[in-house]
């Protein structure tokens, strides 16, 4: 600004005299800015780094020999471990990604590859980003009325399927997103070669954008490994021993974080503690590969 | 006033057209729409079996426009349509009951830019023969070599049919996509500007190779490049504004041009 | 290569040609199946909202539009209303949005304006790590690390402060300073929110094409004045859509803001004290409900599914395509 008053004059002569106190109000509001920002940040950072630090020292404190190998204590009682919900969340989330993940891939192909231009399709793809966002505890009431009221008890099927429901959206979102990125002229070229439009999608299209599907599947899995509120009216913590039958409800994870974490005995205290700091671990750590997934497949 | 002396210096040296041979493609009264823009208008025009016939104009002249109708590769995009005839070996194509998968096995097509899978090197050439030859490991072996050789390519590939396609050189890539194409054994191959994303010494060899294939195949190529056209086709179709200008012998459309505005896209006059 | 030779031969046209078409069931099998799993979508969506809308319809005959104005939750007597559910509800996403969306925007201002390079990638990594992280350790950092500091530092002396004063004095009132309450909720709730916001303003900003911020510097704009005058502008509608986002998550949220809240039942008229939201109250009281208490929490839901759902379509309206958030 300085060059700009020397040069022109005229401008300089038609500013009122306060015009250096304008300046550095404007000085003061950059700076206010650019401090205020910088802190925002900084104040981001504090808040990851103070739950990863409050998540290592007590979840450590909870760390014993049996953790992994003994199902969770009575109330009141010492020892044990989470070995039972730590399996059950892994049946869960695995059933609730085999659910998702085929549907998920096959409705983000319909959008990407058969609905261009379809009223229908835009319509899915809307409310598909609105299910996205939807509370997950809806997701739960939803589920809880469908299968547990019908079926009589909690079961893991019904956690399976609330959480198939949560994932389902985020595998639409980026199977579309990525079957887009995929070039035109690759699916001409597969065409020309006289190859019928399944054949094209799944020999070439699916193909290119694999990796984005893989991240995106990924992705679901970390946002449904958490998730908290649907379990509880559905798969539900029955504090037992892990069985396999899955018509019954089934401990994991999460529901034993929360029931343990809020419960008057130290020892299911530290054991909530535990399980928080393995869970976001295996969570942290999904995010990061599927994070580098995308990047390995960039630099392609 | 003929063609540019770089023009004509292309000219010399090449097999002279045989407007004898027999007609493969026969383009009759052919108009398409893109929506609502009409992008070719009554198009008439033969291809003659085991020519090289390139299609020249200005952009937006309908060149490639005509060629995507050859397979109806055009019919991906439901708001583009074609009317009028299209007879490969006396069959309308447009007939909608033509089956377009087994219409383009038998009219392949190389694209602007390169387009290898995203799968290995063999499995990109053996990619059409399996979608309709059942063939024994060791046959499917000896086409996809077979193929490889008509497309220049073996011997740089040998040693790597597993690796990527994607890995090879823009050249090398588009050469692949050749392969891919041959190995089909079309009756007719669709060209559409194969070395516009190609550096001189690989545009060199795609001509080479196209100057080959026409041996056992019946091409039709699109190309912005005069001298191009004028080094390796026999036929020459001059287009401007969706319309057939002239048609005829290479030679002749750039020694002796019958219309004006043919005289002045190739004098370089417009374009 | 004798065989070769012969290979080629065979490729003439006049040959034989043996081509077996791929065949055409395959195709209309994978074309159903891709259609079938898009129409998937839209029922869990229909029967998201028939089942708890079923659920919630004895309840509202019960009480009719009472229901929504009425601040009464007694078990005992089986009288319910969702007016505190909903004011909890309102006020805490309210505060999360006060705190939460200039937390973001300076957050997508510091990564596109003011980062050096080399910082720029772990910075937003680490700001978008913060959004993986489950919503119930958010809860637990609220409830233990969180609301005792809260108490000592704000709740305690503010408190002592505001005693006795107009409108502040109530307020701002903790009657019991234990950290936990509808600030607190709201607080947690902002952080929650943050990385969403932020991630995609900070898209929507780098959209931006960059000639317009070069000549905007370029005429001797500070970075205040470009961020003021030509970014915000250009991303106002975007950003209002992220927004509307961060504040569909907020209101939903259920699990951190069970830990946090306090879970109470009444009204009161201070943002320390104790309340309860929608969510939480379903969270609580859904297990050891049956009859109109059930009804009644599926009632609350049909609630919140409105509210978010409308929320959530302005969002996307406004925010036509951003990455999966």
């Amino acid at each position: 600004m300085n060059a700009a008053n020397t040069l022109t004059p005229a401008v300089t002569q038609g500013r009122p005299p306060s015009g250096g106190r304008v300046r550095s109000g404007r000085r003061v509001a950059d700076r206010t800015l650019r401090i205020a920002c910088t802190l925002a940040t900084l104040l981001g950072a504090v808040v990851l780094g103070s739950i990863l630090l409050m998540l290592i020292i007590e979840g450590l404190r909870g760390f014993s020999a049996t953790l992994l190998t003994q199902p969770t204590p009575g109330p009141g009682s010492e020892g044990g471990g989470i070995a039972n919900a730590v399996l059950g969340s892994l049946v869960l989330t695995f059933i609730g990604i085999v659910v998702a993940t085929p549907i998920g891939v096959m409705a983000g192909t319909y959008l990407a590859e058969y609905g261009r231009g379809s009223k229908l399709a835009d319509v899915i793809r809307f409310l598909n980003d609105v299910l996205l966002s939807a509370p997950s505890i809806l997701i739960g009431l939803f589920v809880y009325t469908l299968m547990v009221r019908p079926m009589g008890s909690y079961s893991g099927w019904a956690g399976g399927v609330a959480l198939a429901i949560i994932a389902t959206p985020v595998i639409v979102r980026t199977t579309e997103d990525m079957l887009r990125l995929v070039p035109g002229s690759l699916r001409e070229a597969g065409a020309a070669l006289g190859a019928p439009p399944s054949r094209v999608i799944m020999s070439v299209t699916w193909r290119a954008a694999s990796a984005g599907i893989v991240t995106g599947v990924i992705l679901a899995l970390a946002r449904i490994a958490g998730e908290t509120a649907p379990l509880l009216f559905t798969a539900l913590n029955n504090n037992s021993w892990f069985s396999a039958n899955l018509m019954g409800g089934i401990a994991n994870l999460p529901v034993m974080i929360y029931q343990f974490a809020l419960s008057p005995y130290p020892n299911w205290q530290g054991l909530a503690w535990a399980g928080a700091l393995l869970i976001t671990v295996a969570i942290l750590a999904l995010s990061m590969v599927a994070r580098l997934v995308v990047k390995s497949e960039r630099a392609r | 006033m003929s063609a540019s002396p770089a023009v004509s210096a292309q000219l010399s040296g090449r097999s002279q057209a045989n407007a004898n041979a027999p007609v493969r493609i026969a383009v009759k009264n052919l108009d398409f729409y893109y929506g609502s823009f009409h992008g070719l208008k009554n198009v008439n025009l033969n291809f003659h079996d085991r020519q090289v016939t390139a299609l020249i104009g200005p952009s937006g002249c309908g060149k490639s426009t005509l060629l995507r109708t050859f397979n109806r590769i055009y019919s991906l995009y439901p708001e583009q349509r074609a009317d009028g005839e299209i007879l490969l070996d006396g069959q309308n194509i447009l007939d909608p009951k033509v089956d377009l998968n087994e219409l383009r096995a038998r009219v392949g097509m190389v694209f602007q830019k390169p387009t290898p899978f995203p799968m290995s090197i063999y499995d990109n050439v053996a990619f059409g023969l399996r979608l309709y030859e059942r063939l024994p490991k060791a046959d499917l072996d000896l086409r996809v070599e077979e193929s490889l050789r008509k497309a220049a390519l073996w011997d740089e590939v040998k040693d790597k049919l597993k690796q990527s396609g994607m890995g090879l050189s823009g050249g090398q890539q588009q050469r692949l996509c050749i392969a891919r194409t041959v190995a089909q054994r079309p009756e007719v191959i669709l060209f559409d500007e194969p070395t516009s994303a190609l550096d001189p010494i690989s545009t060199g060899r795609i001509e080479e190779l196209i100057e080959q294939l026409r041996d056992e195949f019946t091409i039709a190529i699109v190309t912005h490049n005069m001298q191009q056209a004028a080094r390796i086709s026999q036929f020459t179709a001059f287009m401007y504004l969706g319309e057939l200008v002239e048609f005829g012998p290479t030679t002749r459309i750039f020694m002796n041009p019958e219309k004006r505005q043919t005289q002045d896209y190739i004098t370089g006059r417009f374009g | 290569m004798a065989s070769l030779t012969e290979e080629i031969a065979l490729a003439h046209p006049e040959a034989t040609r043996i081509r077996r078409p791929p065949s055409k069931g395959l195709d209309g099998v994978f074309r159903g199946a891709a259609y079938a799993s898009a129409i998937i979508v839209l029922l869990v969506l229909a029967g998201i909202l028939a089942s708890i809308a079923y659920g919630g319809w004895p309840a509202f005959r019960e009480f009719g539009p009472g229901f929504i104005t009425s601040t009464s939750w007694n078990i005992g007597t089986e009288q319910f209303g969702a007016w505190v559910a909903i004011v909890g509800t309102l006020a805490s996403a309210l505060i999360a949005l006060l705190i939460g969306v200039p937390l973001s925007l300076g957050i997508a201002v510091y990564l596109t304006q003011l980062c050096p390079g080399w910082a720029r990638k772990p910075v937003a990594m680490t700001i978008e790590l913060l959004a993986a992280v489950p919503s119930i350790i958010y809860g637990m950092w609220g409830l233990f690390i969180f609301a005792p500091l809260f108490a000592r530092f704000v709740q305690v002396p503010v408190s002592n402060l505001v005693e006795g004063l107009p409108i502040v004095g109530t307020l701002l009132y903790a009657r019991v300073p234990s950290g936990v309450g509808i600030l607190t909720a709201g607080i947690i709730l902002a952080i929650m929110i943050v990385p969403f916001v932020a991630s995609i303003t900070r898209d929507m900003l780098d959209q931006i094409p960059t000639i317009l911020r070069e000549s905007a510097y370029g005429i001797g704009c500070t970075t205040w004045e470009v961020v003021r005058h030509v970014l915000v502008p250009q991303a106002s509608v975007s950003i209002i859509g992220a927004i509307m986002l961060g504040l569909g998550r907020a209101l939903g949220e259920t699990m951190a803001v069970t830990f946090v809240i306090g879970n109470a039942n009444r009204l009161s008229a201070s943002i320390f004290d104790p309340g309860s939201t929608i969510a939480s109250r379903i969270a609580n009281e859904f297990n050891e409900a049956d009859g109109m208490q059930l009804n009644a929490l599926m009632a609350l839901g049909c609630i919140l599914f409105v509210v978010t759902f409308i929320v959530l379509i302005v969002a996307r309206l406004l925010v036509r395509r951003v990455k999966v958030a």
